[in-house]
């Protein structure tokens, strides 16, 4: 009788321990991306989960953002929040993209840049996404009206709601600027540049004069691109949208300003948003003094130059006004509570919610009254020294005129940074020959 | 029930159930029932044991490369409509340069990783080969690489051969060299990956030497020594001629593993990875092949790829069959 019990136990000890293994195996194939299905519902409380995935600094979240998931949570209690977020933006893209097209693996809410915008407007990909125009109760009136035109389809649909816009302005540091016998002083700093990008090189060959050693100008020839064409009226696109970077004499402009940043040897050599993190150590370890600053990248400076270099950063205008990055928030319709997540992203992009996350990240907000608000306009940046950092940037966005945006720009804005700047910069490349080479590249990936 | 069990106590043969007379012709009725499935049982029980191989492989081995091919001719674009394209995805490799320069680098990297990986392998298996004090440690610590995820491999040397930052350089900065382009130049990169698949997969192939070695007489070294022969000369002139099939059959092992090269550049180039570098200086045939499908979104392109792959691999395997040929020949001889 004993054995037989024992045995008995052990084997069911060892079924539950199979079942156990069973279930994990599950769980985890269900974390690690084909979720979508088991994960929005959290135990047996009946509360809904609602996934929401973003790239680069949102400042949603509860530990550095506004805290407004745990505001929202609080208001709704049958809801939870949780966020994934990828630091690269051109990966997350990718990876979005194949959800996308799969209809699995997808977040509730899906954070789009404004590169991809027009992608995601696009024939392929429109009838994926809920409209919001109808559903979620936002109000689309007290968004920029270029923001909202750009997440609008051909036949109408709002697919996704505007987060943040991206103003420009130059961060520079003020301690190597000083070691470098350059002015310090925001508006004497500012007024070395000021109208022309020639003269923003012409500052960086005086900085690496007297430069403290192991240190650069600016971060990236990339960057220096990305921060010309910003304030290009025509970009990629011609103005049907059509894709035209060939005859397009902002490419054009950038593409020289960047050239001859990397050539006169005053760039860092670094990728931004590099994985390996070598960009964001060289900001801990103050290895370059400038970086082109759209009104979201002081978050990424105060997270990765750290309490360390608080006070040593500040911010200054611009040579030329532009706008780079911007973001949106869209719902994708394959998800299991599309109308929660609907009603989630309304309220996260509404003008109250656009004010906190400013106050807390900077992201400069696409909502019209929210940048003239005094929230905006009086706002100041401790980490930056107190910089006036609304009146920065609202003046900043006062000058923004959106460029038409193509269906390709993100890959084609990939294609120049990654393989044609950085070859030059990093493997000193002929200019001529990296062109021909992202000319190929685009040839290549675009057309099939 | 009754009837029957009252007529055997008389001594009388029970009635014959009705069907009876047509059995008793033949053998004992159970028998015959289970001789016939004992020979079903004989004949069909292996199929039915291999079978759950052959199903999945069909599933998952067959299926896929049989769609592959259809989608390779084909115009595919992630989440559209297939469009009939004949071969030309095929000619339009013929014509990109990407195609040559990732086969390239395949064939480069795949060279100077192999070669001095069978090499070492070999030096490493003579030497665990002897008798030493704690052999059977070393026999373990050989394999210990290979046990490590490719991965978690190329994170440490990711940062080992990070070109400001990482420990490679700062030794070099030490001896006085200057800081070498580990990720952007060409073969300081190519270089840099080949360490990291040599280091995995040294051991491993030391343990299929060893094991080779061991099978090798002693005779022949005893042979050898009263005849004078050095330890470097019986190695050169008994072991390797003997374990020549097992270095053939490592050879082809890693040529097909360097072919399909693809997690160690991957993670290696970080956010450039898929595209194996700014300029495409490490980008081999499968990173091609996941960029075209995955990045790009396009699928016929990259099913030609790994068509293309796949015959490649094919040629290597006949080559090797040739080879095993004139061996054979050679030792019957």
């Amino acid at each position: 009788m004993r054995t037989s019990s024992t045995r008995r136990t052990r084997e069911g000890r060892r079924r539950t321990t199979m079942a156990a293994v069973a279930g994990l195996t599950a769980c985890a194939a269900l974390i690690t991306g084909c979720g979508g299905d088991g994960s929005d519902e959290a135990g047996g409380d009946g509360k809904i989960t609602l996934r929401i995935g973003t790239f680069g600094s949102f400042g949603y979240d509860d530990k550095t953002g506004a805290k407004l998931y745990a505001e929202y949570e609080k208001a709704h209690p049958n809801i939870k929040i949780v966020e994934s977020n990828v630091a690269d933006g051109q990966k997350y893209w990718d990876t979005l993209k194949l959800r996308l097209s799969r209809n699995s693996g997808l977040a509730d809410i899906q954070a789009l840049e404004v590169g991809y915008i027009a992608e995601a407007t696009g024939p392929a990909m429109a009838d994926k996404w809920v409209d919001l125009s109808k559903s979620g109760g936002a109000d689309l009136d007290a968004f920029l009206d270029w923001k909202v035109n750009q997440a609008t389809t051909s036949d109408g649909k709002v697919i996704a709601l505007g987060t943040d816009i991206g103003p420009m302005a130059i961060c520079y540091n003020k301690d190597l600027f000083a070691k470098a016998k350059l002015p310090t002083d925001r508006a004497a700093v500012g007024a070395l540049w000021q109208g022309d990008w020639a003269k923003f090189l012409e500052t960086g060959k005086n900085y690496q004069k007297n430069a403290p050693a192991g240190t650069s100008f600016h971060d990236s020839a990339s960057g220096l691109f990305n921060a010309v064409i910003s304030s290009e009226p025509v970009q990629y696109a011609d103005t049907k949208g059509e894709l035209d970077y060939e005859n397009s004499p902002g490419v054009k402009k950038a593409w020289e300003t960047a050239v001859a940043a990397a050539q006169g040897g005053i760039t860092a050599k670094l990728r931004q948003f590099d994985e390996k993190g070598t960009w964001n150590a060289a900001f801990k370890n103050s290895k370059f003094a400038t970086v082109a600053c759209p009104s979201w990248m002081t978050g990424i400076i105060k997270d990765q130059a750290g309490a360390a270099n608080q006070g040593k950063w500040d911010i200054a205008a611009p040579p030329v006004a532009g706008n780079w990055g911007g973001a949106f928030l869209g719902v994708p319709k394959s998800g299991k509570h599309a109308k929660e997540a609907a009603e989630l992203a309304a309220w996260l992009t509404a003008p109250a919610q656009h004010a906190k996350v400013f106050g807390v990240n900077g992201n400069i907000p696409s909502t019209k009254h929210t940048l003239t608000s005094a929230v905006v306009q009086d706002a100041k940046l401790p980490y930056f020294g107190e910089a006036p950092v609304g009146k920065i940037y609202s003046e900043a966005a006062a000058g923004i005129t959106p460029a038409p945006i193509s269906r390709w720009d993100g890959q084609v804005k990939t294609f120049i940074t990654d393989n044609g700047i950085l070859d030059i910069e990093q493997r000193g490349t002929d200019p001529a020959q990296a062109w021909e080479n992202v000319k190929k590249l685009i040839e290549d990936k675009i057309e099939q | 029930m009754a009837t029957s069990l009252r007529a055997a106590a008389d001594g009388t043969p029970p009635p014959a159930p009705p069907s009876s007379p047509t059995r008793r012709s033949t053998p004992p009725p159970p028998s015959g029932w289970r001789s016939r499935f004992y020979r079903w049982d004989l004949r069909l029980s292996p199929y039915a044991f291999v079978s759950p191989f052959f199903l999945t492989f069909a599933a998952f081995g067959l299926f896929p490369l049989l769609y592959t091919g259809w989608l390779s001719l084909h115009r595919v674009e992630l989440g559209g409509d297939a469009e009939w394209k004949g071969l030309d995805n095929y000619a339009n490799l013929a014509d990109s340069e990407f195609f040559w320069n990732a086969l390239a680098n395949t064939f480069t990297i795949g060279v100077i990783s192999t070669v001095p990986q069978l090499l070492m392998a070999l030096g490493l298996a003579h030497l665990l080969n002897y008798k030493l004090r704690g052999r059977g440690f070393f026999r373990v610590a050989v394999l210990a690489p290979y046990a490590t995820s490719i991965a978690a491999a190329t994170l440490v040397f990711a940062q080992l051969f990070n070109t400001d930052y990482g420990l490679i350089n700062t030794v070099l900065g030490w001896v006085g060299f200057d800081p070498v382009d580990w990720e952007s130049s060409k073969w300081p990169s190519q270089i840099a990956i080949s360490t990291i698949v040599i280091w995995r997969w040294t051991g491993y192939n030391a343990l299929i030497y060893l094991a080779a070695m061991q099978a090798v007489p002693q005779d022949l070294y005893e042979a050898a020594a009263l005849d004078g022969a050095s330890r470097w000369r019986q190695f050169v002139s008994v072991t390797i001629p003997s374990i020549r099939p097992t270095i053939l059959f490592t050879i082809i092992v890693s040529t097909i593993g360097a072919t399909q090269l693809f997690g160690e550049p991957m993670i290696f180039g970080g956010s450039l990875g898929v595209s194996g570098g700014s300029g495409n200086q490490f980008q081999t045939l499968s990173l091609l092949m996941y960029e075209k499908g995955w990045v790009t979104g396009a699928l016929g392109q990259a099913s030609a790829i790994a068509w293309v792959m796949l015959l490649l691999l094919l040629l290597i395997g006949a080559v090797r069959m040739l080879f095993a040929r004139a061996n054979r020949k050679k030792l019957g001889a």
